[in-house]
C-alpha cells in the first residue's frame, strides 16, 4: 500500500489511471453493448442492402420511386417488410407486367438469392414482418382438420371451400391456392397483399397459420384421391349442372336417336 | 306373382299361360292386355325425352329409399370420428355425420348417392326439354292442355324436391342455400318474419329444418309426384301420342309401332340404357362433394355457392337485382330480394300458361293429334325462344363469379350485362326467331314449287344456264304443306250499314289484335295452294 501512494504522484501515474479508465469503460462496453453491431455478420448483410438497393434501382425504383417512397404508379415500400417482398417477387407478380385490375402470379423473374438481397434492402427502410422461418409455415406440424374450420371461416368465401380462388368485384380475384408454396401462403396471411386482408399474428396466431397452410396443403395436393371421382374443378355446383347437361342428358339424347332410328321392319310373311 | 300352380287341373296350360289365367280370373287382365298390348306409338326420337324423365325418376325413388336406411335426418350435434380424415374432430350435425358416412363407410354409397344426386340433375334438365318438346311442337293444345299443366306441376315440384335434397346432408354448400330461402322469406312485407319462424320452428337454422325437409323430400313431394306421373301416363295413353304430319297421318290416327313387343323392347331397354349412363356418370364424376365443403355453420360461407342448375335462374334474378331497400313507417323492406322472389314464379308461370292464352287468342276449340312444325307457328316458335333466352340469361346470371374467373372478365360488367339482357333479349329472340320461322316458311314454299336444287348446271341452246331442280316426292311435298293456316279473327265492322254503333268488349279488341300477331300477314306466308303448284309442275312454266 505504501509503495502505491508513494508512487502516486509519480508523472507516469496519470496515464495509469487513464489506461485503466479506458479499459474499464471498454470493458463495459463490451459487455454492456447492443450485441447487433457486434455481429460478425453485419459486413455481408450490409453487402446484401448494398445489392438489393442496386437490383432495386434497375427493377423497382420506377413504380416505386428511387427512395422506396412510392409515386402514383406503385405503393411506398416504408415498412412492407421482408415478407412481403418475398411473397410479391418470389410468386412472380413483381415487377409487375401491366397495370390492371390485378398483379397475375407468373414465373419469377429473380433468383431466391437476389429476392432476399431485394428483401433486405426494402426491411432496412423501416421494420415490418420478416421472411417466415420452415418451422413456421411447415405444413407437417399442422392440424388439417382444425385449418379447414379456419379456412372455412376466414379464406372460403374468396378462395372457394377448396381453395380453387373465385371472382371480386371489377376483374379482381381470389387466386387458386393450387401449387403456391406453404411460405407463400404464410407471407400473404402475414401482408396482406393485393385485395387480400392481413392476418397479423394478433388476430390469427402462428399456429392458426401453420393449421391452415396444412389443410390448403392437404386439399390443393395433386395425389389428394378426389373420392367421387372427377372433380369437375370444385367449383360447386355451376360445373356440375354443365357437366349433367352435356354428358348426361347429351349423352342419353343421343341414344334415344339413336334407338328410334332403328325402327321395327315389317316381315314380310 | 305366385304362380298357383294346380297341375291336376290343367296339365297341359304352361305356366305361364296358367298364370295370366289366374291374373285374368282377378284383375281382368285379358281385357287391360287386349286394348293396350297393341296400343300405337309414333317413332321419334323427341318423343323419348318424357321416357328420360319416368326413367331417371324410377332411378332416384331406387336409390333414394337405399340412401334412407343410412341417412339420420337430425340436427344433433357430434364429433365426427369417421374415416375421412381432413374432418376428424370436428363439431357437426347427425345430418351431416350420417351422409360422411355414406360417403366413406357403407358399401356403394357414395355410388348410390351419386347416382341420386346425378339422376336428380338429368331428371329435371329432362323435364325441361320435353317440356320446351311439347312447347314448339303445341302438342299442348286440346285435348292435352291438363297434361300439360300435370307436367308442369310435376317440374316445379322436381326443382323443389331437388332443393329441399341437396339440403339435407347440411354441409356448408347447403346451408348458405337455406339461409338464402330463409332470406327470401324475410323480406316478405308484414308476414315474413312469422313465416320464417313457422318454417324454422324458431330461430334459423334451429333443430327443425332438416327433420322437416327430409319429411317433404321423401314422402309429401315424391308422393305427390308419383301420383301426377301415374296421371300424366294415363292421360297419354287416354289422348294417345301426337305424331308429326306426313303421308298417311292424319288427326284421326296413330302411325308407328304396337307397344307389344317393339316399344315394350325399345323403352324397357331404354330404361337400362338411361340407368347405366346415370351410374357411369356417377361413377366417373364427383358430384356435391359435402366432405370438400365442410359441417354447416352460419358464421362460414364459401364462394362459388350457386343452387343445382335448377334453381340457378333464381339465383341469377336475386344476384342481377341491384341492393334496392326502402323504409316505410319503420319498416324496411328489402325490394332487393322480394322482387326476385316475386318474379321468380313469374317467370315460370310465364310458360305455363301460354298454352291456355294461345287457345284464347286464336279461339281455336278443335282436337289436334298432328304436331306443328315449330316454323309453322312463329309467333309460338318465337315466344318460346325468347323465354329460353330469359332463362338462359339467367343462369349466367347465376353464375357470373364463375363467368368471371374462367372468362377474365369483370363480374360487374356480367352482372350489367344480364340486367340489361334480361329486358332486352328477349324480345330480340323473339323478332330473330320469328323472321328465321318465316324464312323457313318460304323455304318449304319454294321447295313445293320448284323442288330441290340439284346442282346440275344446263346450258340451253340459247346460251342460257339453269339449274335443273328436281321435284319433290309426293309424300314430301304432303308433309311441307299438310298444315293448317289459320286466318286471324275479325271483329267486323263497328259500325253497321245503318250508322249503328255495335258494341265490342276490350277484350274482344285485345283478342283481335293478338290474332292478328299470330297469324296476320306478318307472321306466315301462305303456303302453296294446289293450283300453284299444278302451274308450275304442269311443265308451262319458266322451267
Amino acid at each position: 500500500m505504501k509503495k502505491l501512494s508513494v508512487r502516486r504522484r509519480h508523472p507516469l501515474a496519470a496515464l495509469v489511471v487513464l489506461l485503466f479508465a479506458l479499459a474499464a469503460t471498454g470493458g463495459l462496453y463490451a459487455a454492456f453493448a447492443p450485441a447487433k453491431t457486434a455481429q460478425a455478420d453485419s459486413s455481408s448483410q450490409s453487402i446484401a442492402i448494398e445489392e438489393g438497393k442496386k437490383l432495386y434501382a434497375t427493377g423497382c425504383s420506377s413504380c416505386h420511386g428511387p427512395g422506396g417512397q412510392g409515386s402514383t404508379d406503385g405503393p411506398s415500400l416504408v415498412g412492407v417488410g421482408a415478407a412481403a417482398v418475398d411473397f410479391q417477387v418470389g410468386t412472380g407478380r413483381m415487377p409487375a407486367q401491366q397495370p390492371g385490375a390485378q398483379v397475375p402470379k407468373k414465373q419469377p423473374i429473380y433468383t431466391q438469392a437476389q429476392i432476399d438481397q431485394l428483401a433486405a434492402y426494402i426491411a432496412s427502410l423501416g421494420p415490418g414482418p420478416g421472411i417466415p422461418s420452415k418451422k413456421q409455415y411447415d405444413p407437417k406440424g399442422g392440424d388439417i382438420a382444425a385449418g379447414g374450420e379456419l379456412f372455412r371461416t376466414n379464406c372460403a368465401q374468396c378462395h372457394n371451400f377448396a381453395g380453387e380462388g373465385g371472382a371480386l368485384t371489377d376483374g379482381k380475384y381470389a387466386p387458386s391456392l393450387r401449387g403456391v408454396d406453404p411460405k407463400h401462403i404464410y407471407e400473404a396471411m402475414l401482408t396482406g397483399p393485393q385485395q387480400m386482408p392481413t392476418f397479423p399474428d394478433t388476430t390469427m396466431p402462428e399456429k392458426a397459420k401453420r393449421d391452415i397452410i396444412a389443410y390448403v396443403n392437404d386439399t390443393t395436393r395433386a395425389d389428394n384421391p378426389n373420392p367421387g371421382g372427377f372433380s369437375l374443378g370444385r367449383l360447386g355446383p355451376v360445373t356440375e349442372g354443365l357437366f349433367g347437361w352435356i354428358f348426361g342428358l347429351g349423352a342419353l339424347i343421343a341414344t334415344a336417336v339413336w334407338v328410334a332410328a332403328r325402327t321395327a321392319k315389317a316381315r314380310k310373311s | 306373382m305366385s304362380t298357383n300352380d294346380n297341375p291336376k287341373s290343367r296339365e297341359k296350360a304352361p305356366a305361364g299361360q296358367k298364370a295370366a289365367d289366374w291374373a285374368d280370373g282377378r284383375v281382368g287382365l285379358y281385357n287391360l292386355a287386349k286394348s293396350n298390348l297393341r296400343k300405337i306409338f309414333p317413332d321419334h326420337w323427341s318423343f323419348m325425352l318424357g321416357e328420360i324423365c319416368l326413367y331417371s325418376f324410377i332411378i332416384i325413388i331406387l336409390t333414394g329409399v337405399y340412401l334412407t336406411l343410412f341417412f339420420k335426418p337430425s340436427m344433433g350435434e357430434v364429433v365426427y370420428h369417421g374415416s375421412y380424415v381432413p374432418l376428424q374432430g370436428v363439431r357437426m350435425s347427425e345430418a351431416y355425420e350420417s351422409t360422411l358416412n355414406i360417403s366413406f363407410d357403407v358399401r356403394g354409397g357414395l355410388l348410390v348417392r351419386q347416382i341420386h344426386h346425378w339422376a336428380a340433375i338429368v331428371f329435371v334438365a329432362g323435364m325441361l326439354v320435353h317440356m320446351m318438346r311439347v312447347f314448339f311442337t303445341g302438342a299442348f293444345r286440346k285435348p292435352r292442355e291438363i297434361n300439360w299443366t300435370f307436367g308442369f306441376l310435376l317440374l316445379v315440384m322436381g326443382m323443389f324436391d331437388g332443393f329441399l335434397g341437396y339440403s339435407l346432408p347440411d354441409d356448408l354448400l347447403s346451408g348458405t342455400g337455406i339461409r338464402f330461402m330463409e332470406g327470401a322469406v324475410l323480406s316478405v312485407p308484414i308476414v315474413g318474419t312469422y313465416l320464417s319462424f313457422f318454417l324454422f320452428g324458431g330461430q334459423f337454422p334451429g333443430f327443425d329444418v332438416v327433420p322437416r325437409f327430409f319429411t317433404i323430400h321423401i314422402l309429401l313431394l315424391p308422393g305427390i309426384m308419383l301420383g301426377l306421373v301415374v296421371a300424366h301416363l294415363i292421360l297419354v295413353v287416354y289422348h294417345k301420342h301426337t305424331q308429326f304430319p306426313g303421308p298417311g297421318k292424319t288427326n284421326k290416327n296413330v302411325v308407328g309401332m304396337p307397344l307389344m313387343p317393339v316399344y315394350m323392347a325399345k323403352a324397357g331397354g331404354f330404361f337400362f340404357v338411361v340407368f347405366g349412363v346415370i351410374t357411369l356418370l356417377s361413377a366417373i364424376a364427383t358430384v356435391n362433394p359435402i366432405w370438400a365443403y365442410g359441417p354447416y355453420r352460419p358464421d362460414q360461407v364459401s364462394t362459388d355457392a350457386q343452387p343445382d342448375w335448377y334453381m340457378g335462374f333464381s339465383e341469377g334474378l336475386i344476384r342481377i337485382m341491384p341492393g334496392w331497400e326502402i323504409n316505410f313507417a319503420g319498416h324496411t323492406l328489402v325490394l332487393g330480394v322480394f322482387i326476385p322472389l316475386i318474379v321468380f314464379p313469374l317467370v315460370l308461370t310465364a310458360i305455363a300458361v301460354y298454352p291456355f292464352i294461345e287457345s284464347w287468342v286464336t279461339g281455336d276449340k278443335r282436337e289436334h293429334h298432328l304436331l306443328d312444325r315449330p316454323r309453322n307457328a312463329p309467333t309460338r316458335t318465337g315466344l318460346g325462344v325468347a323465354w329460353i333466352s330469359l332463362y338462359l340469361i339467367l343462369l349466367v346470371g347465376g353464375g357470373n363469379d364463375l363467368f368471371a374467373t374462367h372468362f377474365h372478365l369483370s363480374i360487374n360488367a356480367i352482372t350489367w350485362v344480364v340486367r340489361v339482357s334480361f329486358f332486352v333479349l328477349p324480345p330480340v329472340a323473339f323478332i330473330i326467331t320469328k323472321r328465321i320461322c318465316l324464312g323457313l316458311q318460304r323455304r318449304d314454299r319454294e321447295k313445293v314449287l320448284h323442288g330441290r336444287e340439284t346442282g346440275v348446271i344446263k346450258r340451253l341452246p340459247h346460251g342460257e344456264f339453269i339449274e335443273v331442280h328436281e321435284p319433290l316426292p309426293q309424300g314430301k311435298v304432303f308433309e311441307l304443306t299438310a298444315h293448317d293456316q289459320p286466318k286471324p279473327l275479325e271483329i267486323g265492322a263497328e259500325v253497321d250499314e245503318n250508322g249503328v254503333v255495335r258494341k265490342v268488349k276490350r277484350t274482344q279488341k285485345v283478342r283481335a289484335k293478338l290474332s292478328q300477331a299470330f297469324y296476320g300477314e306478318g307472321s306466315q306466308i301462305p303456303k302453296p295452294t294446289p293450283q300453284e303448284h299444278e302451274e308450275i309442275t304442269s311443265g308451262h312454266g319458266h322451267h
